[in-house]
């Protein structure tokens, strides 16, 4: 450990405002405590004031004007919120980015969780390190990196994935393109980039679970899986329910890999929220309407974070 | 041993000629979940082969199938061209560039912050903290046209780095990963370094800030890999292809070569990724220990 010295005083010369702040006694270092706490903090605070607060205001303020930047904005009342409840795109757009949400939460639980029990009851370390790291390397890789990948992989005629369906005798899927098709394609696709994220908080509630209990669910066939369910499950609801709400918020904000992969094609048919909210406020430069898109999503990821809330003081088992 | 029947000692002495290694499973139940597991882990990783093996064809080759996943001829003018095509250097130097920036702009502002939240005690603390919380649960769509018109029309700073370097550097999320560090830290190093004569700013300084390091870490490591990856902010905010980040640059590449060859896009995508492969080669016990950190709060 550094030693200090004791610094010499300089006598009476000093003037007061040194000597009140820079006084050794216990006041004298509660006052240095103070304005230090307040010294560091003004970075942070100024930063979200001025990015996050301020911004989050006049978000809410936008959407009850009508402003695309050449004339001056104009109050317009609740105009954009009716037009908002009539607009059929923007009613798709909601549509799809639930459906997204349901789709892709639910394939991420099941998988993340069922990897995460197999890999963490491998006896051996080699093993489990390499399942780990495999899992987690798309995680790495950014949306655009991966949308651009798999959209060549789910090329309906030069596609990897087609020629090896064709291998099996399924017929040529329009992945891309079929608008029956196009939302498990894209859904497919974030599952396989943020499936070793919730995979690692996974493996992170079940190695925090007593080993007993492990144990305990170590029998396998019928009985294992009874004791899984009426066990572990309730054991991990902690984890289960934070991953879940991380995930639907983070399907909820949806955009890179349908806006590179499809543009929200065809039609409409994989246009998610923020995609409308982005095409409206920097496509139209209509701010006010594209901000009461983005206020309707913000209401709405605050009530799974309210639900979670409730939940999480309801139902989980918090040992 | 010895008085088993035969049936037992056969399968004994099958035993000592074969000695199963100690990864393979003792059932079938075990063998089950390690198919499953291996199958799963094959369709995380075909696409990492496909990109690589793709990447090195040449350009009449690049959008056959059946895909060779082990190339024969070499062919590594792809990765050449790439430089050809997009001003590569450029956006791999912008992103660098912006990804540096905010994260020690997040590790300064943060440990500062986090610091004062943990232990300066003073007026208003618990409300500011509160605030910073809740910011927390704010998402970047919400805030994003605002900031927008704030970046672009008062400080006039669109489509240049500073758009996407200042709006980051201020973190919640860090300020609050920081305040756990310094609250794990016992006081008896403060009162030890009082009687020593060190000053406030040297007890924050040489003594809690290194620490705190592992929080440090995982939040350097947390940050590059997210600001790296960024592909909206960017979108909305750049115009000129020399300024891009390389998340653009790939979308951009892309659309170029939808005619021509992929696996110049391909050889892109690789390139744009071996810094986050770095990164994690090295801090990944950080990058994955924060993610973790989350599910075990519950």
């Amino acid at each position: 450990m550094t030693s200090y010295t004791v610094q010499p005083s300089e006598g009476p010369r000093r003037n007061a405002l040194v000597r009140w702040l820079a006084a050794d006694t216990m006041n004298g270092i509660k006052r240095q405590r103070a304005i230090l706490g307040y010294t560091f903090l003004i970075p942070t605070i100024v930063g979200l004031l001025l990015f996050i607060v301020g911004p989050m205001l006049f978000t809410f303020a936008l959407s009850f004007f009508k402003w695309n930047v050449f004339r001056p904005p104009e109050v317009i009342g609740f105009a954009n919120f009716e037009r908002l409840f009539s607009d059929p795109r923007v009613f798709v757009s909601f549509r799809n980015t639930f459906l997204l949400v349901i789709m892709t939460v639910t394939m991420l639980e099941v998988l993340a969780m069922s990897l995460a029990l197999a890999v963490h009851r491998l006896a051996s370390r080699a093993l489990g390190y390499f399942f780990r790291t495999a899992y987690f390397l798309p995680v790495l890789l950014s949306g655009a990196a991966v949308a651009v990948t798999l959209g060549y992989l789910f090329h309906q005629d030069f596609g990897v994935i087609n020629y090896y369906l064709g291998k099996v005798g399924v017929p040529k899927i329009a992945w891309l393109t079929d608008s029956n098709v196009v939302l498990w394609t894209i859904s497919l696709t974030t599952v396989w980039r943020n499936m070793g994220f919730t995979f690692i908080i996974y493996l992170g509630g079940v190695s925090s679970l007593p080993s007993e209990v492990l144990e305990a669910a170590q029998v396998d066939g019928a009985a294992g899986w009874r004791r899984i369910r009426s066990i572990v499950l309730p054991l991990l609801s902690p984890t289960i329910l934070f991953a879940t709400v991380t995930d639907i918020i983070k399907m909820l904000q949806f955009f890179d890999e349908p806006f590179i992969m499809t543009r929200g094609g065809p039609g409409d048919a994989s246009r998610t929220v923020v995609m409308m909210m982005y095409e409206n406020a920097f496509g139209n430069l209509d701010f006010g309407y594209g901000s009461a898109i983005a206020l309707i999503l913000f209401a709405v990821i605050m009530i799974v974070t309210g639900v979670q809330f409730v939940l999480s003081r309801r139902w989980v088992f918090y040992n | 041993m010895q008085s088993t029947t035969v049936s037992t000692r056969d399968t004994a002495q099958a035993r000592t000629r074969f000695r199963r290694p100690e990864w393979l499973p003792r059932n079938p139940g075990s063998w089950l979940q390690l198919l499953l597991l291996s199958v799963m882990a094959v369709f995380t990783l075909m696409p990492f082969v496909w990109v690589v093996s793709t990447s090195l064809r040449t350009p009449a080759q690049s959008f056959t199938v059946p895909p060779e996943w082990i190339p024969v001829d070499m062919d590594f003018s792809n990765y050449t061209r790439v430089f050809d095509e997009i001003p590569f250097w450029n956006q791999i130097l912008n992103s660098f560039a912006i990804t540096i920036s905010v994260v020690c702009g997040q590790l300064l502002t943060a440990s500062l912050a986090g610091y004062a939240f943990a232990r300066l005690r003073f007026r208003g603390r618990n409300v500011l903290f509160w605030i910073v919380l809740a910011t927390l649960m704010i998402p970047g769509q919400a805030t994003i046209i605002p900031v927008f018109i704030l970046i672009s029309r008062v400080f006039g700073l669109s489509d240049t780095l500073w758009a996407l370097i200042i709006p980051g550097i201020s973190t919640a999320f860090g300020t609050f990963l920081l305040r756990q560090y310094f609250l794990q830290i016992p006081n008896d190093f403060e009162e030890a370094a009082m009687i020593d004569g060190a000053n406030q700013w040297q007890i924050f300084r040489k003594i809690y800030l290194p620490l705190a390091s592992p929080g440090l870490a995982i939040l350097a490591v947390l940050t590059f890999n997210a600001k790296w990856n960024d592909y909206f902010t960017p979108l909305i905010f750049m115009n000129t292809k020399e300024r891009f980040p390389i998340t653009l640059g790939i979308v951009d590449l892309q659309g170029y070569m939808a005619t021509g060859s992929i696996s110049v896009v391909l050889a892109g995508i690789v390139l744009s990724t071996i810094p986050v492969i770095i990164i994690y080669m090295f801090g990944q016990r950080y990058l994955i220990e924060g993610l973790m950190m989350g599910g075990l709060k519950g």
